[in-house]
Parts: C-alpha cells; sequence; structure tokens
C-alpha cells in the first residue's frame, strides 16, 4: 500500500470533473420537484442530451454548440413528458420511467454511426493568475467552464427559489396547486416551464460526459447517473446547497476508491465499488434529520376543473 | 402444461422447416458482447463475420445480435437464433459459456463455437486465443518505454484469461526493467468508456506513464492522449487512429481464417467438437505495427520477440518463476502447461496487489 502515490491536488481537481454531470441533472431535477412534479425520466433525458450535444459537435467542430444542442435536446424530450402529465394528466411515475426506456432507446438509434469517433477538444478555461496559485489553484481553477457553470447555476437555483418573486411562485405550485391557481397562477404553464428548465439540465449533463469527461458516444453510457440524481434530490431533502454537496461527495468518493484501488490498499473491491452509494447515503440522511420535508403536491396531477 | 407442450412442438417444427427451408444456405448467427462499432474486441469478431460473408458469398447467411448482456438474456438471444434456422453459431465472450452449453443442449443439430471458455460439448467447440503471447511483447515494450517506473493496468474481470494477460506483461516487463511496478484497477466491465476512461486517468494520476488495458473501448486511449506524455496499446483492434501517439503498438485478434474454416467444416459435414487456442504463429494473434515513438533497438527486439513467440522457440511462461508468495512455480528452463494457464488464479512473484475472489 502506498497511499503517498494519491496526490491531493489532481485527486480533489478530477472530484470536481467527476460530480458535475450529476449535479447539473440534479439541480434540474430539484427544480422540477419543487414545481410539484415528479419525472422519472432524468436518465433518458441525459443520454439524449449526451447524444444531441456529441452529434452536433461532431458535425459543427464546435464543443459549445454541441452544449447548447444537448439542452435543446433534453428539453424537447421534456416536453414529451409534460404533454403527457401537465395536459394528458397521465400517471407522472409511469410517464417518467417510459421517458428513460424511449431516451434510452432513441439515443441508441441517432447515435448509430457516431460510435469511435473523436469529439473536437475542449478548452479547458485556465483563469490567469488564479490557477497559479500553488494547491488551491490546481484544484479549483483549471477546469473547463461547464464546472462553474454547475455551481453557478446551484447558486442561481437557491437564490432564485429563496429570494425571488418567481421562486416562491413555483414553490407555492409545487406545495398546493389548488391555492396557486386560486391566486391566478398559470400552474401548468409554471410546471412546463420548470419540467422544460430540468430536461435542459439533464442534457447539459449527458453532454459533460459524451463530450468532456470520456469523451467519446456509446450506448447507454451515462450508466445510471441519471437515477442517483434522483435520488440526491430527495436525499438532500431539495435543497440546493445539499445536492451540490451530495454530487460533490458521491464524485469524489467515485475517484478515490478507484485511486485506492491503485494504490493496493487492502480493501476488497468490491466494497470499494459501493462506498460512494453507501456514504452518500448515510451522510445525506443523518442531514436531514431536520424537519425537511417533500413539496406537498409532488406527483400529483393538476386541472382547472378539479 | 399442454398448452406449453404444443407450443414448444410447434416452435421446434417451425425451426425445423426454417431450416429446411434455407437448406441451400448455410446460416451462421454471431452473439456479440460489444456493440460493432466499440473499436476493440466485438469489432474484431464482425470483421470476421464479414469475411466469411465476403469467403462464400452467395452460400451463406450471417446474423448477428450486439451489445448481449452476458447472462439469461444471451441464452434467450442464441435460442432465438438457433430457432430461426442457424446452423453454426458463434457465442463471442467468455460469460456466454453457460448459456451457450444450455443453449446446446436444447438443439442438438446446431453447431456451437464459444469463444475463450473451457466447458464443451458433441455440438460446441471452444475457440480463443493466446493473447499473453501479445502480452509478453507488450510488457517488454512497456519495460523499455517507461520513465517513472509505474506501469499501469485496467483489468476487466478477475478471470484466468486477464489474469494470464497481467502476468505476461509483467514478466516480460520485469526482464528488461527490474524497477518496473504494476498498479492493477479492476473495472469490472468489459465495456464502459466513462469507467474506463476514469479508471485509465486515475493510473495517470498515480504516476503510470504506460497504459495497458484489456477493456474493449478506446476510452482509455482518449484519456493517455489528452494526458500527454502517456503509451497505450491497442486492445483486441488496432486502435491505430490513436498512433502514433498514445497507442505504440497493439495486439490484433483476427478471427477471419477460423471462421471461415468452421463455416467451411459444417458445409461440407467435417465439423467436430475441437478446442482450438492459436497464438501469433497461426495467425490468430497479430502484433500491430510499432509506431515510431518506440527507438528502432527497442523495435528491433520487439520483433525478433515476436519471432521466437511465433516460431515456438520461446515461451512466455518460462521458468525459473515464482508465484507472488514466493513459492517456487517453475523450475529454469521449465515452461507452463495450458491447463495451469487456463485456469490461471494467481499473480507471478513481484506483483503488488491481491486478485479479488
Amino acid at each position: 500500500m502506498d497511499l503517498s502515490a494519491i496526490n491531493p491536488t489532481l485527486l480533489l481537481a478530477s472530484l470536481m470533473v467527476a460530480a458535475t454531470p450529476l449535479l447539473l441533472a440534479a439541480i434540474g431535477e430539484l427544480v422540477v420537484e419543487r414545481a410539484g412534479v415528479l419525472n422519472l425520466g432524468v436518465e433518458g433525458m441525459m443520454i439524449t442530451g449526451a447524444i444531441c450535444g456529441f452529434a452536433i459537435a461532431v458535425n459543427t467542430g464546435s464543443p459549445v454548440l454541441g452544449l447548447v444542442a444537448a439542452a435543446i435536446g433534453g428539453a424537447v424530450l421534456s416536453l414529451l413528458f409534460a404533454a403527457l402529465t401537465q395536459y394528458a394528466l397521465a400517471n407522472q411515475v409511469a410517464s417518467g420511467l417510459a421517458l428513460t426506456l424511449f431516451g434510452l432507446g432513441l439515443s441508441a438509434l441517432i447515435g448509430q454511426g457516431y460510435q469511435g469517433i473523436k469529439p473536437p477538444s475542449f478548452p479547458k478555461a485556465d483563469i490567469p493568475f488564479l490557477s497559479d496559485i500553488p494547491f488551491i489553484g490546481g484544484i479549483l481553477f483549471r477546469h473547463d467552464f461547464v464546472v462553474y457553470l454547475a455551481i453557478a447555476l446551484t447558486a442561481a437555483v437557491w437564490w432564485a427559489l429563496k429570494y425571488t418573486r418567481a421562486g416562491l411562485v413555483l414553490r407555492a405550485v409545487g406545495e398546493n396547486h389548488d391555492a396557486a391557481h386560486a391566486l391566478g397562477y398559470k400552474v401548468v404553464r409554471i410546471r412546463v416551464a420548470a419540467i422544460c428548465f430540468g430536461g435542459a439540465c439533464a442534457g447539459l449533463g449527458g453532454a459533460y460526459i459524451s463530450l468532456i469527461r470520456v469523451p467519446q458516444w456509446t450506448e447507454g453510457m451515462t450508466a445510471g447517473i441519471g437515477w442517483i440524481a434522483l435520488a440526491l434530490v430527495v436525499f438532500a431533502s431539495w435543497k440546493p446547497w445539499r445536492v451540490m454537496l451530495g454530487a460533490y461527495l458521491f464524485g469524489g468518493l467515485t475517484v478515490l476508491q478507484l485511486n485506492l484501488q491503485a494504490a493496493g490498499v487492502a480493501i476488497p473491491v468490491e466494497y470499494l465499488a459501493m462506498s460512494p452509494y453507501l456514504i452518500t447515503i448515510i451522510v445525506l440522511v443523518i442531514m436531514s434529520a431536520d424537519k425537511s420535508r417533500a413539496p406537498a403536491a409532488l406527483g400529483r396531477s393538476f386541472h382547472a376543473s378539479q | 402444461m399442454k398448452l406449453s407442450k404444443l407450443l414448444a412442438t410447434a416452435a421446434v417444427a417451425l425451426g425445423m422447416a426454417t431450416g429446411a427451408m434455407a437448406e441451400d444456405k448455410t446460416k451462421v448467427g454471431f452473439v456479440f458482447v460489444g456493440p460493432i462499432g466499440d473499436g476493440g474486441w466485438t469489432y474484431e469478431h464482425n470483421k470476421g463475420r464479414l469475411a466469411v460473408e465476403e469467403e462464400f458469398g452467395d452460400k451463406v447467411e450471417t446474423v448477428f445480435v450486439e451489445s448481449v448482456p452476458e447472462g439469461p438474456d444471451a441464452e434467450r438471444v442464441m435460442t432465438q437464433m438457433a430457432l430461426e434456422g442457424a446452423d453454426l453459431i458463434f457465442t463471442t465472450s467468455f460469460g456466454y459459456m453457460d448459456p451457450t452449453i444450455n443453449v446446446a443442449a436444447k438443439f442438438p443439430n446446431v453447431k456451437f463455437e464459444h469463444a475463450t471458455g473451457y466447458k464443451r460439448a458433441d455440438n460446441v467447440s471452444t475457440y480463443s486465443a493466446r493473447f499473453y503471447e501479445g502480452r509478453a511483447i507488450q510488457g517488454h515494450i512497456a519495460g523499455k518505454m517507461t520513465k517513472s517506473n509505474i506501469v499501469g493496468y485496467i483489468g476487466s474481470y478477475p478471470i484466468p484469461e486477464v489474469i494470464r494477460g497481467i502476468n505476461s506483461a509483467f514478466i516480460h516487463a520485469r526482464k528488461v526493467n527490474p524497477d518496473v511496478q504494476f498498479k492493477i484497477v479492476w473495472a469490472y466491465t468489459w465495456f464502459d468508456p466513462a469507467k474506463e476512461a476514469e479508471a485509465a486517468k486515475v493510473l495517470i494520476e498515480q504516476g503510470a506513464d504506460i497504459i495497458l488495458q484489456h477493456t474493449d473501448s478506446t476510452a482509455p486511449q482518449a484519456a493517455a492522449q489528452e494526458a500527454g506524455n502517456v503509451y497505450t496499446f491497442g486492445q483486441a483492434s488496432d486502435m491505430a487512429e490513436y498512433g502514433p501517439k498514445p497507442r505504440i503498438s497493439s495486439i490484433i485478434d483476427d478471427w477471419a481464417p477460423y471462421y471461415i474454416a468452421r463455416t467451411r467444416a459444417v458445409m461440407e459435414g467435417t465439423w467436430t467438437s475441437t478446442d482450438t487456442w492459436d497464438g501469433i504463429g497461426p495467425g490468430m494473434v497479430g502484433i500491430g505495427e510499432i509506431s515510431s515513438e518506440v527507438p528502432a533497438d527497442v523495435k528491433a527486439e520487439a520483433l525478433a520477440l515476436k519471432d521466437a513467440l511465433a516460431k515456438g522457440e520461446y515461451h512466455p511462461f518460462t521458468g525459473p518463476l515464482n508465484k507472488q508468495d514466493g513459492s517456487a512455480w517453475l523450475a529454469a528452463g521449465e515452461t507452463a502447461d495450458d491447463g495451469t494457464l487456463l485456469g490461471m488464479n494467481f499473480y507471478v512473484e513481484g506483483i503488488e496487489g491481491t486478485i479479488p475472489q
């Protein structure tokens, strides 16, 4: 065993990268659920975003356009869910599951012919001056801009939910859609917007995997991150900063367990492999021991006549 | 009970009927573990399939199913192929071993060929390639090329096939560089680009400047390319698109001659259950071009080693060799027998870490 082989700077830096797709998808889903909608299709929207982003980036040669396309792709797919649940009043759980299955199939179809292709590489944003700070500079300031975008998005969501009128209305819709409706708010319209936002975030998270983290396209490459994002939102008791903590914890442990394996630590590989799931859940469960609870209208359909 | 029996009879009758109809054409099925575009293992098997089509033209019809998980799904896919009248089915991953045996028992008239396994039956042959011969050459080049003396190795599953490769590469790396160390990460997958990329990055972060992989995607090559001064080897396929750097050589599986020979045997009715394990000599294992990044003398040594392996003058597991715990395994000049190699579940002396059980 040689723990000195693990470089803490690189470990913490790759932690931020590993956590980013998860954070993006989870923060989107958080907004959706705060609006009272349970969308289980995160995995499907992520993988669709991953291939949309990849295809556009390869064809245009611009990874940034790829990210934009990924967000649009995810949002368009989520509109299908919105149509089913908000206008046709279909069951949200079933529609969400269907969305995941549909997204996986659709992405495999679009992805024909994109296997084994190298996407244009993504520029790293070495922030001048800051990236030269020893230790901290290497950890915090030498990433691609999507890493910072995810953090900024977390802050923006937190601020919007807590301090803005729009955030208050969104929460009102999620807590009691009848009361919100009685006050004259357009419940369905607000929910559709939230679902779209969630889809765009999930698509972005998926494209981060296919364009930056791997970077390559293969069927089913999101490998369950969407489901982890869903669980994360619940365990973080619908609070943005806790979602970020959970995502970083999960990403960090994923990277750490591979590092420990490579350093030859005498812990069976199976225990190391399950540790990210286990520890993230335990930490967040302990933290949510306070009186936080789910949005009251979560998963319930709304129609003005009822 | 009666209904299910009736259905089963109908299914068998249907299978025979379609079989009879397609008598003039030999139908060959392939079950693949990854997508045919993986650029590695499955890509090469699919090239073998295309070679069969080219060789026999109208006389043969091939079908394939890709990305079939190892387990019950595989059994379903094979049954379906057999029912649709396949005469010969190649199942191309270690994890298809028991499903192949199970399905073969139900279809005694269909011939099965299972890659890299060890269970046979009257209508089940096995075939594999001596990849460890190629690993010896990789180990030699890796030992010469590393500057940090750390070689990273991405393992898939801890099965004899993979352990054999690690041992062979390590023995030959140590032979030319007594300070070399192997860092091994188990990915527990044959094909998961995200996981493979992550594993490669971790190994590079821990100082490895050579990455060997026993997984099928090109993701580790991409990770090495991004990192800069890291060398890799193509696995199963040439992966030449990553040359001349990071990819400096490769092991290429060439299944085409075998697939053609076995298909011909079925057509001529001479097929029997056999066990084939060929290496560099018969051409089942190829060594991809050693790139310009490798100094000429190292390249010459590697090619000499390849010649010796091809002619059978040298065996990669030649004593004196000890097991990891220091106990004697092979005496000086003794070579390992195939039985031990096929069931290899131990590291040789010098490798650190334990094999997950």
